[in-house]
């Protein structure tokens, strides 16, 4: 029971650090139909910001401040860059981002090295929230929650009940009268990048002191957030929320199960000696398959299902 | 009714096609000269690699420029068959397969085109975006699983061997790196035959017409989804050609060899070369491993400036090089060259400023961050800079700066006198088809 609580909640959080990420994906890719690979990038410089800007005014100034600068930077590829290669058509802007993600991973080592940085969690925020029988859980995993939780409500709110965010959402279907109607789609679309990055930068500022804080951290994320993408549904706000929380509830419990194929062979009769056929397979544990697992599922899913949990086209 | 009809065998025109023996001819004859030219044991080995990355990036690009799919993970084809085929090279040490060690990368190449039919089964379902990520997760998942199984991929360290294997023939016994770079360059050279003729086939035509308008070839009545996999198939059965040579030539192989930077790689390198061109992946590779090899002999920061390179060609020159060598050869047939002389030499002198301010202020920072044991004093094109000193991060920035501002202004007038010259050629394209 204990375990259970405390790994469904580490993977609570975990699955709502990885939807702030998606969710930005997700509006990125429903509006302009590009695939930014450069979103963990933005989640990266975002945790790197934060670290510079709290070494001067400290960590509650640059929980607003890292962010918006991420956002500012987001806007300025989407103009300079993104743009430009628009007209060439979707492959491009992808190979774009991609160089992109190639570059940030570099001026990250050039301007910070290549060792991890020490970006802390605040001493307000350090100790144990609550104690649940033996285990304590974090003061800081229930501040990443609220944090997740504030900003999917106002992503919510704001694209529901909101002028802009009616604009946004038609902009999404049917980009041609919107314009018609007067409205800068182009800047539209600016405005989403930037929005999109901001809230990878938010994550970013949150996930950095969290984990760790190196150049490294967008290639572990990265990947993760197209599977989370894809499973839930390309354009899917909500199925890219079902699937973060799924998939960081089952990475939190595999990572945590030492149960092996000799176990299982053991209690339903069998023996396993290193003599059987496919030993290696039986040997391994959960634990140590925990890495695959999202992307076995991703793979299910395209077999089973493939448009996703909730989306609504087959791509 | 011509009695070619009639006999119902079509009669075609095929005189002897003398450009393309003399191309051939010469790119064995280049393959062959070269490593006589270049003799030092540095230049073998950038050649033996350019020769591995030409036939990955080639059968990337069967699938990427010919067949339109963008792929994330296609060093999962040439990384597993890799590493079947440096355990084929042991057990032929160890006695128990008799094969040539010649023929290893065949071993590659028919466990690459297996993985192929395994994993194309499910990526083919799709094609565009969706594709890139299947094949973005699929290349994560074998990653990871590599390092689950140390018994096959040998974990962290990876699989060794011994390419030295029983008696030579005729004096080939492949210890001497120029044997293996001759290896190389015969596979290499086969590889490239067979991949352009591959492109010539009913199935390479339909995968281009898949590429361009892929609701039109399914009105024709091809089922698109298919001809995505069997074009898979045989692009993954050329990559893990190239793995096979891969795992000779190092006699190593790891589960980097199957990473997302790999196939980033790869990528990359096709790109930059021209990916709708069939020999603009060759010029890429060449690029690549000049980058990959010989730049990072001198500076860490090589992966930085590729990047810049790649995005870039990405804004400013989607066809690669090869669409820029295309380009500038037709200028130079409409013999308007003369005109764009001046533009070219302000875009490069501007250019050049500029790249030497960004050369200096990444240098310098890379030393100060990466390289702070060795101190801040650091040598740039033979001058001695300190980082430590605000004098060379003002000289750097000024370099950089104007080198910045007066290459915008070039490129502006490069790009107004490149678009008139472009328009003069057109213009008379124009004319004469009008007669």
């Amino acid at each position: 029971m204990e375990f259970f609580l405390i790994s469904l909640l580490n993977g609570v959080s975990y699955g709502l650090l990885l939807f702030m990420l998606a969710s930005g994906l997700t509006l990125i890719f429903s509006m302009m139909g590009v695939l930014n690979f450069a979103h963990a990038s933005f989640y990266m410089i975002g945790a790197y910001f934060a670290y510079q800007v709290s070494t001067w005014v400290g960590f509650w100034p640059a929980l607003v401040i890292a962010p918006l600068l991420v956002g500012v930077l987001g806007a300025l590829v989407e103009k300079y860059g993104l743009r430009r290669v628009h007209k060439w058509g979707h492959v491009p802007e992808l190979l774009f981002t991609f160089g992109l993600s190639y570059i940030v991973v570099e001026l990250v080592q050039i301007i910070w090295g290549r060792a991890a940085v020490p970006y802390q969690v605040p001493a307000e925020l350090q100790g144990p929230l609550f104690t649940l029988f033996t285990t304590s859980f974090p003061k800081y995993r229930g501040f990443m929650m609220l944090v997740a939780v504030l900003m999917l409500v106002a992503i919510w709110l704001m694209l529901t009940r909101t002028r802009i965010g009616l604009v946004i959402q038609a902009s999404l279907t049917h980009p041609e009268t919107v314009e018609a109607l007067g409205h800068n789609v182009p800047r539209v679309f600016m405005l989403t990048f930037a929005g999109g990055t901001a809230l990878a930068g938010l994550a970013g500022v949150i996930g950095g002191n969290a984990f760790v804080t190196e150049p490294s951290m967008a290639a572990l994320v990265g990947s993760i957030i197209f599977v989370v993408t894809v499973v839930g549904g390309m354009g899917s706000l909500a199925g890219a929320f079902i699937a973060s929380l799924l998939i960081g509830v089952m990475q939190s419990f595999a990572i945590a199960v030492d149960y092996s194929g000799i176990k299982l062979a053991q209690d339903i009769g069998f023996t396993v000696t290193p003599a059987t056929p496919l030993y290696s397979l039986f040997q391994l544990s959960v634990s140590q398959v925990a890495p695959v697992l999202p992307y076995l599922l991703l793979v299910l899913i395209l077999i089973f299902r493939p448009k996703g949990l909730m989306g609504t086209r087959e791509g | 009714m011509t009695s070619s009809v009639q006999s119902g065998r079509p009669v075609r025109f095929q005189p002897l096609n003398v450009g393309r023996w003399l191309v051939w001819g010469l790119t064995a004859l280049l393959f062959l000269v070269i490593p006589l030219i270049f003799k030092s044991g540095f230049a073998i080995t950038l050649l033996s690699q350019m020769g591995i990355l030409i036939v990955f990036a080639l059968s990337y690009n069967m699938i990427f420029g010919q067949g339109g799919m963008l792929s994330f993970g296609h060093a999962v084809y040439s990384g597993l068959g890799a590493f079947f085929a440096i355990h084929a090279l042991n057990w032929v040490g160890a006695g128990t397969l008799p094969l040539p060690v010649s023929m290893i990368p065949l071993v590659g190449g028919l466990f690459g085109a297996l993985f192929g039919v395994l994993f194309g089964y499910v990526t083919t379902k799709k094609s565009g975006t969706p594709f890139a990520m299947i094949t973005l997760g699929l290349g994560e998942m074998v990653f990871a699983a590599s390092l689950m199984f140390p018994g096959f991929f040998g974990g962290e360290g990876g699989i060794s061997s011994n390419r030295v294997v029983g008696d030579s023939v005729l004096g080939i016994s492949y210890g001497p790196a120029i044997q293996v770079y001759y290896l190389i360059a015969a596979w290499c050279f086969v590889s490239m035959i067979a991949m352009f003729a591959f492109s010539h086939t009913p199935l390479g035509r339909i995968s281009n017409a898949v590429r361009d308008n892929p609701e039109r070839a399914e009105f024709l009545g091809y089922n698109t989804q298919r001809v995505r996999y069997l074009v898979l198939i045989a692009s993954a059965f050329f990559a893990g050609i190239s793995g096979g040579l891969a795992a000779i030539n190092f006699e190593i192989v790891t589960a980097e060899n199957v990473s997302a930077l790999r196939s980033g790689g790869v990528l990359l390198a096709a790109f930059i070369g021209g990916a709708m061109f069939f020999f603009g992946p060759v010029i890429g590779s060449v690029i690549f491993v000049m980058f990959a090899v010989a730049l990072s002999e001198w500076t860490k920061a090589w992966q930085f400036y590729l990047g810049v390179f790649f995005v870039l060609m990405v804004m400013y020159a989607p066809g690669g090089v090869a669409s820029l060598i295309l380009m500038n050869l037709r200028v130079a047939k409409y013999r308007l060259f003369a005109q764009l002389r001046d533009p070219y030499v302000g875009i490069l002198m501007t250019g050049g400023v500029l790249l030497v301010g960004i050369i200096l202020v990444v240098e310098m920072s890379y030393h100060l961050t990466i390289n702070f044991a060795a101190g801040s004093k650091t040598s740039i094109f033979g001058f001695a800079m300190d980082g430590a000193d605000p004098a060379f991060w003002v000289m750097a920035f000024g370099i950089l700066v104007s080198g910045a501002l007066s290459f915008e202004a070039m490129r502006r007038y490069f790009a107004r006198e490149w678009g008139a010259v472009q328009e003069k050629i057109e213009d008379q394209l124009r004319r004469e088809q009008r007669g």
